[in-house]
């Protein structure tokens, strides 16, 4: 029997060349951690990506891997799954590379449910161009593109996410390395397209974006950890909670006649559940966790199932039958 | 009228005639009935012997309204036969069409032959008693009118006949309506004695062998098809419908037990992407398109160049630039083929000269890009892809083979190691133990593909491509010289779709006893190493092309021959006149 596999076996000979400091450093080493508790040999493993910081990731990890162009990556992705949906594909795009120049592939790879893993390094800014706002950019920012501030309208890439219909939708933070941990497991175990937002602190071009979610002393308040089945609760002391106000969601601080059994319970199954926590904006804490979970045909296992129906039918396919078909007419 | 068109054509093939077919509609899936934009026609040319064009002037023309003879009859040879539908010769039709005055009353078609014919009136007396709406009836008029000109050229209809049932075998009143249509059409012509008689095309001498009607896209279809097979690995088509190359898609689509995966991707760049990672994981990737899609594909292109996996890109050229007249052809893309990648981009180029040809292009794109470890850009266009011919069933068993062999020894592998002869790199696919490896659009090291910004390595890496691709001549026969092999006056230089015309204008102008030759041009890039040689044999050299002069520049630039141009941009094929009046004024000049 083959020795189990560690971390070791999925990091490449490749020194990695990201900034000090970058998040993509904890990233990178939380995948690497998860990798080996797959069982997947890394030579049945593909890392896809398009272009930006978080793009170099294939280049460290002693998989295949395919550093692709600029918004492509779920593209090339889909059409290796659909060829070869024995390999374990994963896409790695940040918040310029899907949502911007790629949006387009980024939604129908989603709503199509290929059999993909998809890690959105969100920074909420373009790192490898040098400091220009991102679609994930909040309004009014100053960046160099934008010197007195951004008025463009960010995407949240959630609600984008549930809009086009995927089948898993969740969110971690870079520095998070447990919760992360569960994610990346989560994503991979979903048969269909997983998509993962998160959340990375770029040190040189926005350094401390997700400071209130990873402050120590503060991220308590902010962060509500979504786990199905269970209320939403939140806070240092765990006595903050979620309650419906009509249709309206509300802070509420337990007590006082407020129990737990008033507090919204997390359901990965709903959507409506998924799309307003989704919509959490501060003064509301920002979910982390599985937002959405559901069980949908993926369009590989489709295409290949459609194959094999044909042939089934048809009988494999014969050439010579291919090059007589319509009528043909002999010449002597 | 396409459906008539195409059964006519079906009907001609197997009474054992030469064909060629130009169908010509417009881009409008319901243009306005009736006006001259909405003009839908097929022309076809029926021959006892070889043809290479669909005629420069119909001897006959089936006009359903006014805006059809108004489109058509600058075509036409002098008296020329012009079956009119009587009833749609209405004042609102002619006003449509543009005309002040009826031309079947006028005097104006005196110098034609022409035969009235109630097509409307003649079809719902036919299907009386059918209990199909006026809306149906109306709908069989065009097979009433195949009866006719099938009896006109004395056609049998059963292959038409087997046709209608099993296109309407779940609708049998509608599949009655037609045969009856047809049988009336037929039986009209025979027995009103409206036509003195009809015309009789014996079989045409060709090649023995098994034949069938072939249109470009289903040839270029099944040339993927079969050399997806050859090579034993799935067929993987990424495509964005574009018009005129969604019939490979379309096709494709049904091959699924030939192995073959078709996607319709969200767009065109999506469409070549998801073809280049089903290439990455040893699929035999095309992608089909247009121009615009081309454009749109350019990046992705580039990147295949660079991480070198086979891929084929289908150009399947129309009239631009922009969306300019999406259905009509044009051969205005090579120079975008060749060079239209940023940086050093070098691909094999191949181009299909006839519709049954295409099935070869497809095979021999695939074979190429496969042993070069290459994107390869075939060309085809319009008229090709949807103009018909007879096609003698190729000999499998003859076609070269496809070998793929992907690399599986991780002893001192190295995924950018080079074969001494070809210059390709290995196929490494994933799934492979011990053979892990990433590519990318960056630069890579020579060997190992590692990312490198070594200014010399840089050079070394893009001379290694551009030599790779250039060796490619060396597997080249030396090219045919149709005419005089040891030089004459002049030759033609063609590529593409203008083979016929350019043929059948250098077959005319020798008959007239002119010195003249024909050289047409299957591989692009490279460019076959005989051909300056062979141009130099001649007084002088004329490109005819259906651009402005593009492989014109190419022959200029790469052989400092100073070539004629001959070009011609207005969405159809070079007629046989206009090339044969051009040689004649070249070889005066």
């Amino acid at each position: 029997m083959a020795t189990a596999l560690t971390r070791k076996d999925f990091a490449s000979d490749q020194e990695v060349r990201w900034c000090p400091g970058c998040g993509d450093y904890a990233i990178l080493a939380a995948v690497q951690k998860a990798m080996p508790e797959f069982g997947i040999p890394p030579e049945k493993c593909v890392f896809i990506s398009g272009i930006g910081c978080s793009s170099r990731f294939p280049y460290y990890m002693n998989t295949y891997g395919f550093h692709t162009i600029h918004g492509r990556a779920p593209a090339i992705a889909s059409g290796l799954k659909i060829s070869r949906p024995d390999l374990d594909v994963w896409v790695v795009t940040g918040d310029g590379d899907a949502l911007s120049i790629g949006g387009n592939h980024l939604i129908h790879v989603l709503r199509r449910n290929v059999d993909l893993n998809i890690l959105l390094f969100n920074n909420r800014i373009y790192g490898l161009t040098k400091g220009q706002y991102s679609p994930t950019s909040e309004r009014g920012k100053i960046t160099k593109s934008t010197p007195v501030g951004s008025i463009d309208f960010p995407f949240n890439p959630i609600t984008v996410a549930l809009g086009a219909h995927a089948t898993f939708v969740a969110r971690s933070i870079d520095v998070e390395q447990k919760h992360l941990g569960e994610m990346l497991k989560r994503a991979h175990a979903h048969r269909g397209a997983s998509f993962l937002e998160i959340l990375q602190n770029c040190n040189i071009f926005n350094d401390g974006a997700f400071n209130d979610l990873t402050d120590k002393a503060i991220k308590a308040e902010h962060q509500l950890v979504l786990e199905h089945g269970k209320p939403l609760i939140f806070g240092k002391n765990r006595d903050r909670g979620i309650r419906l106000n009509g249709l309206r969601p509300e802070v509420v601080t337990l007590g006082n006649g407020v129990t737990e059994n008033d507090l919204l319970v997390h359901d990965e199954t709903n959507l409506g559940l998924a799309f307003m926590l989704g919509n959490f904006e501060p003064p509301m804490p920002t979910p982390v966790g599985v937002f959405y979970c559901e069980s949908r045909p993926a369009y590989d296992a489709e295409a290949a199932k459609q194959i094999e129906m044909v042939t089934a039918k048809q009988g494999k396919g014969d050439l010579n039958k291919l090059l007589r078909g319509g009528d043909t007419w002999t010449v002597n | 009228m396409q459906l008539v068109g195409t059964q006519f054509t079906s009907e001609s093939a197997l009474a054992g005639n030469d064909i060629a077919t130009v169908p010509d509609f417009p881009a409008e899936i319901r243009a306005p009935a009736g006006t001259l934009a909405g003009v839908s026609s097929f022309q076809v040319n029926i021959s006892s012997s070889e043809i290479f064009t669909a005629g420069d002037e119909p001897n006959v023309l089936v006009a359903m309204n006014p805006a059809a003879l108004k489109a058509n009859i600058g075509d036409l040879s002098p008296n020329a036969v012009i079956i009119a539908d009587r009833e749609s010769f209405t004042d609102a039709n002619l006003k449509r069409a543009g005309y002040t005055s009826n031309p079947l009353t006028d005097h104006s078609l005196d110098k034609f032959q022409v035969f009235e014919v109630d097509v409307t009136k003649l079809t719902t007396l036919a299907l009386q008693g059918t209990g199909l709406s006026n809306r149906q009836v109306v709908r069989c008029r065009n097979m009433f009118v195949l009866g006719l000109i099938s009896w006109l050229y004395q056609r049998p209809i059963e292959s038409t006949v087997s046709w209608l049932e099993s296109r309407f075998k779940k609708t049998p009143e509608v599949l009655d309506a037609n045969i009856r249509a047809l049988k009336a059409g037929y039986n009209y012509g025979e027995t009103t004695e409206l036509f003195a008689s009809g015309y009789k095309v014996p079989p045409a001498k060709i090649a023995p062998g098994v034949y069938r009607n072939i249109t470009g896209n289903s040839a270029t279809a099944i040339g993927f098809t079969v050399a997806a097979q050859k090579a034993g690995r799935p067929l993987f088509l990424g495509s964005y419908p574009i018009t005129p190359a969604s019939d490979i898609l379309h096709e494709l689509s049904g091959y699924k037990n030939y192995n073959v995966y078709t996607f319709q991707a969200e767009d065109e760049i999506a469409g070549v992407c998801s073809a280049i990672g089903a290439a990455f994981g040893g699929a035999i990737a095309i992608t089909t398109t247009s121009g615009p899609g081309v454009n749109l594909k350019a990046e992705a292109i580039g990147l295949a160049v660079k991480v070198e996996l086979p891929l084929v890109i289908t150009d399947v050229q129309r009239a631009g630039p922009s969306t300019g007249m999406p259905t009509k052809p044009e051969q205005a893309d090579l120079l975008m083929a060749l060079f239209g990648r940023h940086g050093e981009a070098p691909l094999p180029i191949i181009a299909a000269s006839t519709p049954a040809d295409c099935f070869e292009c497809a095979y021999e794109a695939v074979r190429i890009a496969v042993k070069y470890m290459t994107p390869v850009i075939l060309l085809t266009d319009g008229a090709l892809a949807n103009g018909a011919e007879p096609w003698l069933l190729p000999d499998l068993s003859k076609l070269p083979p496809i070998k793929v062999e992907f690399a599986t020894n991780p002893d001192g592998f190295m995924p950018y190691a080079r074969d001494e002869e070809t210059l390709s790199r290995p196929w490494a696919v994933p799934g492979t133990p011990g053979l892990m490896h990433r590519v990318g659009g960056l630069t890579g090291e020579h060997l190992t593909g590692n990312v490198s910004y070594s200014p010399s390595n840089h050079e070394m890496m893009i001379r290694l491509r551009a030599r790779k691709i250039a060796g490619i001549a060396r597997e080249m026969k030396p090219l045919e010289i149709f005419g005089d092999q040891e030089g004459g006056d002049i030759v033609v230089l063609g590529w593409g779709s203008t083979f016929g015309p350019i043929r059948e204008a250098v077959k005319q102008t020798r008959a007239a006893g002119k010195k003249v030759s024909h050289i047409h041009l299957r591989y692009l890039n490279p460019l076959p190493k005989d051909l300056g040689e062979k141009l130099r044999r001649f007084k002088k050299a004329m490109v005819a092309e259906m651009n402005l002069g593009q492989l014109l520049k190419l022959v200029r630039a790469d052989y400092l021959i100073d070539a004629i141009g001959c070009n011609k941009v207005q969405g159809r094929p070079f007629k046989v006149s206009e090339l044969v009046s051009r040689i004649s004024r070249a070889l005066e000049d």
